[in-house]
């Protein structure tokens, strides 16, 4: 058993910590204030490999697995969280691509979304799909004539899906099959028909822009359907598996930050003549903190090896992601609650860091369809 | 072409410096970094690379650990690597570090279009030595301060970057020039360098390797060989908390020409 990481990993670290210090930290407060994407950002992870791991290098990617990707989404979340949610998103998509596309899709596709610096979205949530994804309403109706889809409907909480050049869309091609009746579309945006409707105002993650979709008489190729017809639903769910491991992360480096950013205010902040660092009560806090961190960090590492050496890992990346996401906020409460007063202004990051903490608990799957994803597999219904 | 590039690893300065009983640095207890002006002429080593495709070699004295650094360098663009570390070496002062320097870049193999470059100066030291000292011992031209750098065919134009002013020198390779921080930004490793850095050839120079080299013997290399030593070194102790005197009135000038006074300042 080896709990160390590879020599690789260690240089991916540390490359990975000192880009979101040099380059993600100093934008953290603005883009939060803007609500605007980190297009600059984004196009400099693009240039250092970021957005090609887990693609093979023939497709413009870097190679690398899971566990690569963990350590830079945890070490930009350490920093910038909306930054590390566009990193860890926008792979989802090349990732399904790199397993399941033609490789003519994937010869189109893939350099463009690795070193050609464009940005992806995974289209499945819509007004009445959250947690019950199977209610897809959008539809993909066969056009023979021209031998297209034509896709109507809207999707909507689409993280990234105002910036992206190329979604992967859900929509339904047989709504009598239910679950099996779903397929997925690559579609670019600019295929008439495509347009984005609102960008979401949130309570967190807010340099990451939320969108609506709406997709109106869209003409899709044919040659643009993943895998095959029929299998978007298990596609998704195979896609969310993944993912599940990077929003883990998310919340892994969340909560991470927030330790270091109070331990520093536990040594420098003097109250009763002496730092508040002497403080017991402080001092569990800070004990509680690390020790649960600790525990999501290993969860969320042994998902991504096991996802790396090819095992199964669905309910090791629900259980990962589920307690990762309600560390993060566990975490960031209590770190908020050293900082005190100034914990709560906006001008500390602490103030942006539980509010975007909370998303963790959210998407890509709810803590409760976690719950679902777990006691299934454990229980076998 | 090829550029032969030497790095340093130095204790990192913005952590706390420990210094042993003895007064030599704890080096063990303190992180370490590449040499910041190393990374200068790391990156101008590698532009030359980009704009005409020729080889970078980095090298290094220093002990084993010292090849992770190089591992960076290597992650960052550079085709090869070569660790100088014996016991022989060990507490090497400029003269000797150039010396043993020289030597591995001489066994290594400089032709005529090849340029050596070294950063300034290292952080730890602060003497601006090796790099010169090198040139002269390999006898090639020597340009440093160099904050910019062209190469047209074997002519090299630097546009060296003094305290009042800028001179720009023209020279042939082979050449060594030593570059400043103002020359460029170093770029930082990519993903797909790291994944490439371990594949790439590392080779270890060691006494054996290098003691019959013409500029190597006792008398020349370690502490034996180093017409310095160092007496001590000391963090100095931190300055005290200043005095705030507040209000602008006559009685707080007073005060603060009193003090000055008691002080012997004014």
């Amino acid at each position: 058993m080896d709990f160390a990481l590879t020599k690789e990993q260690e240089l991916i670290r540390k490359l990975s910590a000192q880009f979101a210090e040099t380059e993600l930290e100093p934008l953290a407060a603005e883009i939060d204030d803007t609500h605007v994407f980190p297009m600059d950002s984004f196009k400099k992870m693009a240039a250092l490999g970021f957005t090609g791991i887990g693609v093979p290098k023939e497709y413009g990617g870097v190679g690398g697995g899971s566990m690569d990707e963990v350590i830079a989404v945890e070490e930009f979340a350490k920093k910038c969280m909306a930054s590390a949610a566009t990193l860890s998103i926008h792979l989802i998509t090349p990732h399904i691509l790199t397993a399941l596309g033609t490789e003519a899709q994937k010869k189109k596709y893939l350099p463009r979304l690795t070193k050609g610096g464009e940005v992806a979205a995974f289209a499945l949530t819509e007004p009445g799909a959250g947690s019950d994804a199977a209610g897809v309403k959008t539809t993909a109706v066969y056009d023979a004539d021209t031998n297209s889809y034509i896709l109507n409907g809207t999707k909507c909480f689409i993280t990234g899906g105002s910036r992206a050049s190329v979604l992967i869309v859900f929509a339904m091609t047989a709504p009598e099959k239910g679950t099996r009746g779903i397929s997925a579309f690559i579609v670019e945006k600019d295929f008439p028909g495509f347009s984005v409707g609102k960008i979401e105002n949130k309570m967190g993650l807010r340099g990451s822009e939320t969108a609506e979709l709406i997709f109106e008489d869209c003409r899709v190729p044919a040659e643009n359907v993943v895998g095959k017809l029929g299998q978007g639903f298990k596609i998704a769910m195979q896609a969310l598996d993944s993912a599940r491991i990077g929003t883990g992360a998310q919340g892994l480096g969340i909560a991470e930050g927030a330790i270091d950013l109070s331990v520093k205010y536990m040594n420098k902040r003097v109250q009763f003549g002496k730092p508040i660092a002497a403080l017991q009560g402080l001092q569990w806090y800070i004990a509680d903190m690390a020790t649960k961190t600790e525990a999501a960090k290993w969860m969320v590492y042994h998902a991504a090896y096991l996802h790396d050496i090819g095992k199964p890992f669905s309910m090791e990346a629900a259980m990962c992601k589920l307690n990762a996401a309600e560390n993060a906020r566990f975490v960031t409460n209590l770190a908020l609650q050293i900082h005190g007063g100034y914990g709560y202004m906006h001008d500390y990051p602490l103030e942006r860091m539980y509010r975007d903490a909370k998303i963790t608990e959210i998407y890509e799957g709810t803590s409760e369809i976690h719950k679902v994803v777990i006691s299934r597999a454990i229980l076998g219904k | 072409m090829k550029i032969i590039v030497c790095v340093k690893q130095v204790p990192d300065t913005s952590g706390k410096v420990a210094v042993n009983p003895d007064g030599t640095l704890n080096r063990a207890s303190m992180q370490t970094i590449t040499n910041p002006d190393d990374m200068n002429a790391v990156e101008a080593a590698l532009k030359l690379k980009d704009a005409t495709g020729c080889k970078v070699t980095v090298v290094t004295m220093g002990p084993p650990p010292a090849a992770g650094m190089l591992r960076e360098a290597l992650a960052m663009g550079a085709d090869e690597a070569v660790l100088v570390s014996a016991r022989e070496f060990g507490g090497s002062d400029t003269y000797a570090t150039s010396q043993i320097l020289a030597a591995a870049i001489d066994t290594i193999g400089v032709e005529k279009d090849d340029i050596v470059m070294c950063g300034r100066q290292a952080i730890d030291g602060d003497t601006a030595q090796v790099g010169p000292q090198i040139a002269e011992k390999l006898g090639l031209p020597q340009i440093t301060y160099a904050a910019d750098i062209t190469k047209d065919g074997d002519t090299v134009t630097v546009k060296r970057m003094l305290e009042d002013g800028y001179m720009t020198i023209k020279t042939q390779t082979p050449c060594l020039i030593t570059c400043i921080k103002e020359l460029n930004e170093p770029r930082y490793m990519s993903i797909g360098g790291i994944y490439a850095t371990y594949n790439k050839p590392l080779e270890t120079f060691d006494y054996e390797k290098l003691k019959d080299h013409k500029l190597i013997d006792a008398t020349t290399i370690g502490l034996k060989g180093s017409p310095t030593n160092i007496f001590k070194s000391f963090t100095p102790p931190q300055k005290g908390v200043g005095v705030m005197l507040e209000g602008d009135g006559k009685e707080t000038c007073e005060k603060l020409a009193g003090i000055l006074i008691d002080k012997h300042i004014i």
